[in-house]
């Protein structure tokens, strides 16, 4: 005989988020009235260490079976409040969560009086559910000690060394043929002017020599399935045509390969072969033969590179390899790409020759850049005497992108003193919006730049960029806001300040792992403050650029708190998910089979003529159930009458 | 009496999944975005949770509307393709509908993502002023 349900109702004002809108004395009156409330009560936090004594000291004193805490989502405090009946030895599973801040006091806050009857349909709903809840027992799964890291950009090599180092085993998967990501192409770093290779090529190095990391390069993750403790992971590789292990980076096919193409390493500025290395200080060193340039393999075209090799690297019949790992976690780092300003027409990018993005004077600037670290104009390869920067291209703007990219204002800042440096003659102009300097040793770095470098700023966004035919000199049209004044400048270059956007890559990513984006294309933490790099899939966390704009010591910070999270969850060796599987009731099922074709995970079989769900790989989605034509099936914690028990109080009156 | 209280205010259920639209919702809050309170929310796992049975019992129940939201095809699905069965079962429903001569405006499916707080207040709104141009329901009344 189930046990007669004595409900305690707990409404949290939420400080003013929820008591500020509805009239929790009438709500608290009101909830006194439903049927199986053995006590309601209200505080201000119920979360806090005092709220949750109120539910302690009531489950003994009323000998409640069920809570039902009215206040924020229960996503955000539902684990907090089970606990507290877990600890006072009531399932977990007799708690319900009514959510009146998100779906009802936020959303209503002009109409407070339809917000409390929200508040208590709301509560009247969760109380009549908690009557049909039932004991359920957390399911426990073995967790290993594997991770896969996605990407090896400064913020997965970061986590990867903080894994390994820790013992784990960590499997990394690099789509491009080396790792180093985007921090590679950049010269030196702000607010230190660390010279960016010199402080990541080492810890390129450590990876590759770790014995406890597995590097994928030129890889691809195409598939995930499973779950934490248990993900199948398919990756393919793409063929290099070069042997890793024979190469000596000796450059010999280089000198004779015919075809050139645009170097995406150094922003497009330079040309590489078809057979290259990306970079000298690539991991792994090795040349990569790109097989959509060169001149053809099947059939052979041209083999120059195969007669020069003296190692006998060469390896035409190289093929793409799909590679399948069993890993516990997941650590996705893919990164950025920095926004593309050619759709933008106000700075004509791609017209005019001498509007260049930070990115490509970045390149400039480096030493072993195409331009041997000098800052050339595109079009007559001269020095430039005067050059502006135009900030937020691709951020704080309705037609782009609305988020602030982080970065632009220091790179802009730093890069200027490095052309003051440089070239002290230089007039160097900085048109911004407002300068963001808001991270470590930065607002001193920028006022330096003002101060002792002579770094020219101007407050107000460039409106249109012209170009002079005769010399390619360009104009800027810009409003100066401080003076309330219409501006035009000559000068000789334009560099363009583009922002951080979320990589192609990132897309598939968010389609195999289910991860949630944000409007703006990041993926989206489980908590912005109280989780930031757990996502809502259990064992799969986020780090670096993938989650939000951000610069190199906040990505690193972020990789070593994505790797100890991952940690946390794989050193236990079991981790607790939540019972939500289904069951069959085989005295009602009538055996037709329509639930096996219907769910996605294959875990349902027929035994005896009777569906049988495999509770292991059942996910709980409930897809089975509701095609039941006998009602036989039973998915835990959403059982047919606990979601009727709730539509029959949603409009009762 | 005011204006205000000669409307037909629209009581409408919605089945939210936990994983897209319910976050959405969650967000519309977060944002602080405002919109119709003429909704009551009912979270699942899956649109594809959704049993018919449950739509009908809403409508029998009073329930002027029913909104089903779930992740966006083909492949936002948390559960790979729990959303493509709710809206095969949609489209069955609807035609069930007919037959028990309920207005098919009155059930409405949605693809609402984690993200799109603001879609979700918009769907609220439109879908409320759809029923409020339908009237009640008629099942209401018995």
């Amino acid at each position: 005989m189930p046990e007669q349900p004595k409900v305690g109702v707990y409404l949290c004002h939420c400080g003013t988020n929820i008591a500020g809108v509805i009239d929790i004395k009438k709500l608290l009156a009101y909830v006194e009235t439903l049927p199986n409330v053995a006590v309601a009560r209200d505080y201000t936090y119920m979360c806090s260490d005092p709220g949750q004594q109120l539910i302690r000291k009531d489950i003994h004193e009323y000998k409640l079976n069920r809570v039902v805490v009215a206040a924020c989502s229960p996503a955000l405090h539902e684990p907090t409040f089970r606990k507290i009946l877990q600890e006072e030895g009531v399932s977990p599973y007799f708690f319900e969560m009514a959510n009146v801040r998100e779906q009802d006091s936020w959303v209503h806050m002009k109409n407070p009086e339809e917000a409390l009857e929200i508040a208590k349909d709301t509560v009247r709903m969760s109380v009549a559910r908690t009557a049909k809840l039932e004991q359920l027992e957390p399911k426990q799964v073995k967790v290993g000690k594997r991770a896969l890291i996605i990407g090896g950009g400064i913020s997965g090599i970061s986590a990867s060394l903080d894994l390994a180092n820790a013992g784990f085993t960590v499997h990394l998967v690099e789509k491009s043929p080396t790792i180093g990501g985007r921090m590679a192409q950049l010269d030196k770093t702000f607010p230190t002017m660390d010279c960016s290779s010199c402080i990541l090529t080492p810890k390129m190095v450590s990876v590759s020599r770790h014995p406890n990391i597995k590097l994928y390069t030129y890889a691809e993750v195409k598939d995930v399935q499973g779950f934490i403790g248990n993900f199948k992971v398919k990756v393919l590789q793409k063929p290099k045509y070069v042997d890793e292990k024979k190469c000596t980076v000796c450059a010999e096919c280089v000198k004779v390969c015919p075809v050139e193409v645009p170097d995406e390493f150094n922003a497009n500025l330079s040309w590489r072969k078809a057979i290259y290395i990306p970079f000298p200080q690539a991991v792994p060193p090795s040349y990569v033969l790109d097989e959509e340039n060169c001149l053809g393999l099947t059939p052979l075209a041209c083999g120059k590179c195969k007669e020069a090799c003296e190692p006998d690297a060469m390896n035409y019949d190289d093929a793409p390899k799909e590679i399948e790992l069993d890993v516990d976690t997941i650590i996705v780092a893919t990164g950025y790409d920095p926004y593309d300003p050619s759709s933008d027409q106000e700075y004509n990018y791609g017209f005019f020759q001498n509007v260049v993005t930070s990115l490509e004077m970045e390149r400039m600037l480096n030493a072993s850049g195409p331009t041997s670290g000098k800052v050339l104009r595109p079009s007559d390869l001269k020095e430039p005497q005067r050059v502006v920067y135009v900030q937020c291209v691709g951020s704080r703007n309705e037609r782009t992108n609305l988020y602030c990219s982080r970065v632009c204002c220091m790179y802009a800042v730093k890069q200027a003193r490095q052309l003051k440096e440089k070239h002290p003659e230089m007039e160097v102009r900085i048109f911004y919006i407002d300068i963001r300097a808001f991270g470590k040793g930065f607002e001193e770095f920028y006022e330096k730049a003002a101060r002792d470098y002579g770094v020219l700023f101007t407050r107000g966004r460039v409106a249109e960029i012209l170009e002079d035919p005769k010399n390619r000199n360009l104009v800027v049209r810009a409003e100066d806001t401080l003076l309330g004044s219409p501006l035009e400048l000559e000068t000789d270059l334009v560099v363009l300040s583009v922002g951080i956007t979320p990589t192609v890559e990132a897309d598939e990513i968010h389609k195999i792992l289910k991860i949630p984006t944000g409007p703006d294309g990041f993926f989206s933490e489980a908590h912005p403050k109280l989780r930031p790099v757990d996502t809502v899939i259990d064992g799969v966390l986020i780090a670096g650029t993938a989650a939000g704009p951000k610069d190199i010591p906040d990505a690193v910070a972020q990789a070593k708190a994505a790797a100890s999270g991952a940690v946390s969850l794989m050193a236990p060796g079991v981790y607790t998910v939540e019972p939500y599987y289904a069951l069959v009731d085989d005295t009602i099922c009538g055996g037709c089979g329509t639930c096996v074709l219907l769910c996605p995970y294959q875990a349902i079989s027929m035994e005896n003529k009777r569906a049988k769900i495999n509770e292991a790989l059942c996910k709980g989605c409930g897809v089975c159930a509701s095609a039941c034509p006998a009602g036989a099936i039973k998915p835990n914690h959403f059982t047919d009458e606990q979601v009727i028990s709730q539509i029959e109080q949603a409009i009762a009156k | 009496m005011t204006e205000m209280a000669d409307r037909f205010e629209p009581q409408i259920l919605g089945f939210l999944c936990n994983w897209c639209s319910y976050a959405g919702a969650d967000l519309a809050g977060t944002s602080r975005t405002q919109y119709s309170p003429n909704i009551r929310i009912i979270r699942v796992m899956c649109s594809g949770r959704v049993d018919p049975t449950f739509v009908l019992l809403a409508l029998k129940n009073g329930a002027d509307g029913v909104l089903i939201a779930g992740c966006h095809p083909p492949s936002d699905c948390h559960y790979l393709t729990g959303n493509l069965k709710a809206r095969r079962r949609y489209h069955l429903l609807l035609k069930l509908l007919d037959q028990l001569g309920i207005e098919r405006q009155r059930v409405r499916l949605e693809w609402i993502s984690a993200s799109e707080g603001e879609k979700f207040a918009r769907v609220v709104n439109e879908f409320t002023e759809q029923i409020r141009a339908l009237g009640p329901n008629p099942l209401k009344a018995s």
